[in-house]
């Protein structure tokens, strides 16, 4: 950024060592930083001055985090919102510092910073020991499978640099790294403030011999070369240019050189290399990892994106069941039979989560088989697809099986590291369920409108289905494509083997919710008009549901229902004639915050039937023409 | 492979990314250093050619040679050049400092080009050492329909996979040069022999070292009359590249609030 300073003339013109500061809250990372580019020296005229200027205008000494904490809001409440990638300067050799914040909401943002870096530096408040963020951030580090690891045991003026307590805390951490097959290479106890052993050596632990944590730092190993790993050069686009057909992507390891046979993808289809294009640059002959490049192929085949080019000697696995592991982003947990894409350098293929092998228990780092992961979640889970999958395993520091997830909006949702082709268990269930290629935008467009599911519950006798229906005709005169799930239709006909045990109104409940979600994928506006009158039945219907699910609660008072008494039920349930009816002899649980209230004792149909349209309006309708590519 | 050939590799998958996945898609040329860079890196990545409109959102307040540069590049290089307008300063929000006001105007003109030619993709010519707001912004940074920067909640980003937009009158800001320092783009302006305006370049002991608008832009005591020169003297200077731009100076916040507003 603008307040470091540009290189010296002696800066070598090698890559950059990408190295991430990661560590819990408070524990010190971005005061780290900035003692870390005042003591080197990194830093520009006048940065110091503006530094102690804004620390005074908020009542602080001098507070090094400002340097990167750049924006207000990270100013003001002492916190580092997001990633920042810092040029820095140690000797000839060039570092890019990624500060990664600590909050545990902001995972997505540490991973941003961290996932392409070499090395990392995890700081432990000595005082404090290991905490959530720290246990979390190291696992991400496991994960994404960064192996040089510093651990810098900082603030240990707290600890009177007693050598005894340092190495109490050193042992500690030590363990939580163990659990995660993660080395440090090295602990240093240091104070980031007054700037112990970061640039120089602390004078006031003498019984500390080993490197400061800029010696440390010059001794990361350097990114290791994949040119000499076999090829693998993944499709990114195929172009025509003056009647010339180039295949473009990145080398993402070994080489290409024209005349060499390459095989392309799933079909298996032999090509020669026949030149490697270019513009202002000298001719090649041949390229290496890293490059960008654009080839002819003799024949003139054409792959599609996501085509894999290798040698024949040299196939990648193929699988269409996957174990992988999992960093989970998404706010709301995942469960197992949720579809995605999962982008695998530029092929994109359609998955379901068929299982949930272990979930990582945060506090103590250790597996528990669970049904769902958790938001920011840690798991291992099987992968499955319609077709054969091209990969290789995840190997730290190579693009091999750097697999993402993403929803059916096209976000980033998850990372997974592939492991391997997933074997099948004896008496194990194996679906491959298919997603579909049509996206939400495109079925958005064709109907002028979002699909979505609208839930009523309400007790038997609330107006459920006389305001489903009503709703339903003014909707479809308006254009809606719209359709009425009802409780006793459904009972009818797909549900006729249920009763009304609990159990049977659980499984009522999931069926519908289902039906629903398959008639909303579609791009329809489904009403749902069931009792469900229990709170987890609802949370099943949202669970199952996800996004695009509102909850409207038709609500009339017992009295007033029982006097409507449309079907004769309160009757028959007052007299004995049926049991487990819900307001007689079973609970009815009303929603605790819906997202539509709809009071239907006194108000007339029409009214309220006004009020549901336009909600539904409201929540379904596109704004301005989107138009959507991918 | 050396740090030059890696920026390349890596902007030239930047724009094959943006090419494939963002359509209708635009280059914002705003006839600086940088901006020749990426129209350059976009003839390395489409073998001679820059197969989408490059975009001039002119305050009208350039200087005449930037005016000069373009007539002659869009030519020489067969650019699709789209021209937009900015409107009048007295339409901004008046409580953003003058500069700060001044600079808004071309946020607008932006905004409106966007949505005239329904883009989906901007290329961008920003980089993360220009200044600390930028330090934090994503290589495909998705603005919402207001076109409004949602500094805290960033989409991840990671293992080259980048965010495409998701919902209706989003589009995604690219940034194929984030990476890259001041000090990268010259030396790379000198290994591929890119050309630029002349106000780069000392004259009686003054140069350019970012160009602006001719009210908010002032130049930088300095000798270097050539490529080689400038180099030279970006090694020892110990002053920020963004130090002759008046509203990054006005108050702390001002940069960061033309920023989330939809801001370069």
């Amino acid at each position: 950024m603008s307040d470091t300073l540009p290189p010296s003339l002696t800066q070598s013109q090698d890559p950059a060592t990408p190295i991430v500061i990661v560590g819990h809250v408070d524990h010190g990372k971005s005061t780290l930083i900035g003692r870390l580019l005042h003591d080197t020296d990194n830093l520009q005229d006048g940065k110091v001055a503006q530094i102690i200027e804004s620390s005074k205008k908020r009542g602080l000494k001098i507070e090094w985090s400002f340097l990167l904490d750049s924006l207000q809001i990270e100013r003001d409440q002492g916190v580092t919102v997001d990633s920042t990638r810092i040029p820095f300067l140690l000797g000839s050799r060039e570092y890019v510092i990624v500060d990664a914040p600590g909050h545990r909401q902001f995972l997505r943002n540490m991973i941003t910073g961290a996932a392409d870096a070499e090395a990392a530096v995890l700081v432990v408040d000595a005082a404090e020991g290991a905490r959530e963020q720290t246990r979390r951030h190291a696992m991400l580090l496991h994960l994404i499978g960064i192996r040089h690891v510093l651990v810098l045991l900082n603030k240990v003026d707290l600890l009177d640099f007693d050598q005894a307590k340092v190495a109490a805390v050193e042992q500690s951490v030590a363990d939580l790294l163990k659990k995660l097959d993660l080395e440090a290479a090295l602990f240093i106890p240091a104070s980031a403030r007054d700037g112990d052993n970061i640039a120089s050596r602390s004078e006031r632990m003498p019984w500390y011999t080993g490197p400061t944590l800029t010696e440390a730092l010059a001794q990361v190993p350097s990114p290791a070369s994949r040119a000499e790993l076999p090829l693998r050069l993944p499709v990114q686009d195929v172009y025509r240019f003056d009647d010339k057909r180039y295949v473009a992507g990145r080398i993402e390891r070994g080489r290409v050189r024209v005349g060499d046979t390459v095989i392309i993808g799933t079909q298996k289809t032999p090509a020669k290399i026949a030149s490697i294009a270019s513009w202002h640059a000298a001719p090649q002959i041949s390229a290496a990892a890293g490059q960008s490049v654009a080839v002819t192929l003799e024949p003139d085949v054409i792959p599609d994106r996501g085509d894999l080019l290798h040698k024949a000697e040299t196939a990648p696995m193929a699988a269409s069941r996957i174990r992988a592991r999992l960093f989970w982003l998404r706010q709301e947990p995942l469960r197992v039979g949720e579809s995605f894409h999962l982008r695998l350098a530029t092929a994109e293929h359609a998955v379901t989560v068929t299982s949930i092998e272990s979930v990582v228990n945060l506090d103590d780092l250790t597996e528990y088989a669970g049904e769902e992961v958790p938001a920011e979640g840690f798991a291992e889970i099987t992968l499955s697809a319609a077709e054969t999958i091209l990969f290789d395993p995840f190997v730290p520091g190579t693009a091999d099986g750097r697999g993402v997830l993403v929803d059916r909006q096209q976000r980033i949702v998850g990372g997974a590291p592939l492991l391997g082709p997933a074997s099948i268990a004896a008496g194990e269930k194996v679906i491959h369920p298919t997603g579909s290629e049509v996206t939400q935008q495109d079925r958005a467009r064709a109907k002028g409108h979002r699909g979505g599911v609208f839930w009523l519950t309400g007790l038997s006798g609330s107006g459920k289905s006389t305001l489903a229906r009503a709703t339903e005709v003014a909707l479809f005169a308006e254009g809606v494509d719209v359709t009425v799930l009802d409780g006793d239709t459904l009972r009818a006909g797909l549900c006729k083997d249920l009763g009304f045990s609990e159990a049977d109104r659980t499984e009522n409940v999931r069926r519908a919710a289902e039906v629903a979600r398959i008639l909303r994928d579609s791009g329809q506006v489904v009403l749902v008009a069931l009792i469900s009158p229990l709170l987890s039945d609802r949370a099943l219907a949202r669970q199952i549901l996800g996004e695009d699910f509102a909850e409207i609660f038709v609500d009339a008072d017992l009295a007033t229902c029982e006097q409507r008494d449309p079907k004769g039920l309160y009757a028959a349930a007052r007299s004995g004639k049926i049991s487990g009816f819900t307001g007689i002899d079973a609970p009815y649980e009303p929603p605790l915050n819906p997202a539509l209230h709809l009071k239907t004792s006194a108000g007339s149909v029409e009214s309220e039937t006004k009020t549901l349209a336009s909600f539904i309006t409201k929540s379904v309708t596109l704004s301005g023409a989107f138009k959507a590519r991918s | 492979m050396d740090h030059l050939d890696q920026l390349e590799a890596q902007s030239v998958f930047i724009l094959r990314e943006a090419y494939r996945k963002l359509r209708p898609l635009a280059m914002l040329w705003s006839l600086g250093k940088d901006s020749n860079v990426m129209v350059w890196l976009a003839k390395k990545a489409f073998l001679g050619r820059v197969p989408f409109p490059v975009m001039h959102v002119d305050t009208g307040k350039k200087f005449p040679e930037m005016y000069a540069f373009r007539d002659e590049y869009v030519k020489k290089w067969d650019l699709d050049l789209l021209l937009g307008t900015c409107p009048p300063v007295e339409d901004m929000d008046p409580s953003l400092p003058p500069a700060a006001r001044s600079a808004a105007r071309k946020t607008a003109g932006l905004a409106a080009m966007i949505e005239q030619h329904k883009l989906q993709g901007v290329i961008a010519g920003i980089r993360r050492d220009e200044q600390g707001t930028r330090a934090k912004e994503r290589v495909f940074s998705p603005r919402g329909a207001s076109h409004k920067w949602d500094i805290r909640n960033q989409p991840p980003e990671f293992w080259d996979q980048y965010a495409t937009p998701h919902e209706e009158g989003m589009h995604i800001r690219v940034h194929p040069l984030l990476s890259w320092r001041e000090i990268d783009i010259w030396r790379y302006i000198e290994r591929e022999g890119i050309p630029l305006v002349d106000l780069y370049f000392a004259k009686n002991g003054k140069r350019y070292r970012s160009l602006g608008d001719q009210d908010i832009t002032n130049p930088v005591e300095s000798n270097a009359s050539t490529v080689a020169e400038v180099i030279a003297e970006l090694e020892t200077t110990r002053t920020s590249e963004r130090a002759g731009r008046a509203m990054d100076h006005e108050s702390e916040d001002a940069f960061e609030r033309l920023r989330v507003a939809g801001y370069l």
